[in-house]
């Protein structure tokens, strides 16, 4: 079949976000990205793509708006607690021999992810000796993140994922609730560092100690999660630790043998030695 | 025809419905086969372990990147998306829920109407809610063939219903008529 109509004007306002605002979504997986376009477009009214295309380059007040319809993920804390059981039990054990740690949140979105590592180190008594970054390409999700604040109506899931992971503080000491809201405590966010940072396009920063960036790469075309496999290498220490989600795999990688499998059925990998 | 791509949606009794038409597909069937049933994200995947005791074709759980293979059933994993691109791979998503669901049937149809236009059968069957109608509405407008249980052999008759109404060039036939008709396709 001959491409369609729609597809040259998703892959020409690709080009255009990317030329005109240095955001590349040029190499992420097209079926979700078209599935978002179509959404934003009907949302919008627009009759065609191309629509959009014209309004994002000539107002940019529209930029914003179109970087939620391609980037937002909503996430749960803890969601998987078996992920976060195994960090507890099998990664912090590793952690803990470090006087001083590093942890990125890649992709940080609302920040779920963040606000439930941030708890978890707390428990295990490393907090205090950890500078976690949270980054993301969205502003709004990164302010998002930087609030802290939740619908209270997810808190009961949050609450039952936290106890499954092992959590041995009740997540309500963590938040204050506030009208239909839930407001998590500055402290956690204390040894934040929010910042804007494109996996696509940036380069790495610092050496980690762990790394958690679960369900991004499936956004990403193969190319792209080469890309970022490899950023992800070169951003840890020596035996320092990955975390995916748990329907992705760095088997089809050409960074795979950067990487050993340390949790194989929660995608944990830890940095080999070379 | 050449027949791309067969895609499956079912809910509430689905598992017993797919037990009339999964086991029946010959081992020599051409074509990838993509099912999404809607279960509660923590049970893990044993509809994957059921039908493979079943089929006669291999059976696994649907990865991210991985090339359509032929003759091969696709379960969508719980609280995954699957989407098809064009390039005939799957794509798994973590986006928000559609019609209440993760995965969602509206989402695997339209992706794969997309990928594969006039060849592709969509197929909805039992469930108690209206997803899929979209989905499957998506795949006649593109030239696909849109097949649905009969409404009333259906468990819960609220999803063929929708889908009916969706997408009223679908034929309604019985589950045990589905596997044939999908061969008469073929050998068309």
């Amino acid at each position: 079949m001959s491409e369609s109509i729609e597809d040259i004007e998703i892959q020409l306002l690709l080009d255009a976000v990317y030329r005109h605002y240095h955001y590349d979504f040029r190499h992420y997986a097209r079926a979700s990205i078209k599935r978002r376009l179509l959404q934003a477009r009907s949302q919008w009214g627009y009759d065609s793509i191309s629509d959009i295309q014209s309004a994002v380059l000539h107002d940019e007040n529209i930029l914003p708006q179109l970087l939620n319809f391609l980037t937002v993920q909503v996430s749960e804390m803890f969601r998987d607690p078996s992920y976060f059981r195994a960090l507890r039990e099998k990664v912090v054990p590793h952690l803990r021999t470090y006087p001083s740690l590093k942890v990125w949140v890649a992709g940080c979105s609302h920040g779920e992810e963040l606000y439930s590592l941030a708890i978890l180190f707390a428990e295990e008594g490393l907090f205090e000796r950890t500078i976690f970054y949270a980054t993301d390409i969205n502003p709004a999700a990164l302010r998002a993140a930087q609030a802290g604040i939740y619908p209270l109506d997810r808190i009961q899931l949050f609450t039952e994922n936290h106890r499954l992971s092992g959590g041995h503080s009740s997540l309500s000491d963590h938040y204050t609730a506030d009208y239909d809201r839930a407001v998590f405590s500055k402290s956690l966010r204390e040894r934040t560092v929010f910042s804007d940072h494109s996996l696509v396009t940036d380069s790495a920063f610092g050496e980690m100690h762990l790394i958690s960036c679960r369900n991004v790469l499936i956004y990403f075309d193969r190319e792209l999660q080469d890309r970022v496999v490899g950023l992800f290498g070169e951003s840890l220490v020596r035996g320092g630790f990955l975390g995916i989600g748990s329907k992705e795999s760095l088997r089809f990688s050409e960074h795979a043998d950067l990487f050993a499998e340390f949790v194989r059925e929660e995608r944990i990998y830890r940095r080999s030695a070379q | 025809m050449t027949l791309q791509a067969v895609v499956i949606g079912t809910s509430a009794g689905g598992v017993q419905a797919l037990s009339q038409v999964l086991p029946r597909l010959p081992a020599d069937f051409p074509a990838p086969v993509l099912v999404v049933v809607h279960v509660p994200p923590r049970l893990s995947n044993s509809l994957v372990d059921l039908f493979a005791a079943k089929c006669r074709l291999p059976v696994k759980e649907a990865e991210d990147k991985e090339p359509l293979a032929p003759g091969t059933i696709y379960f969508a994993p719980p609280d995954y998306h699957v989407l098809v691109e064009a390039s005939g791979t799957i794509a798994l998503s973590s986006d928000e829920h559609v019609n209440h669901s993760r995965p969602a049937i509206d989402v695997l149809f339209e992706s794969a109407a997309d990928a594969f236009g006039p060849e592709l059968v969509g197929i909805v069957m039992t469930g108690a809610n209206s997803d899929g109608a979209q989905g499957l509405r998506a795949v006649c407008a593109a030239g696909g063939q849109g097949l649905v249980q009969i409404p009333a052999t259906a468990e819960v008759a609220t999803m063929p219903e929708a889908a009916l109404s969706a997408c009223p060039d679908a034929r309604t036939m019985a589950l045990e008529r589905i596997v044939p008709a999908l061969e008469a396709m073929i050998a068309r």
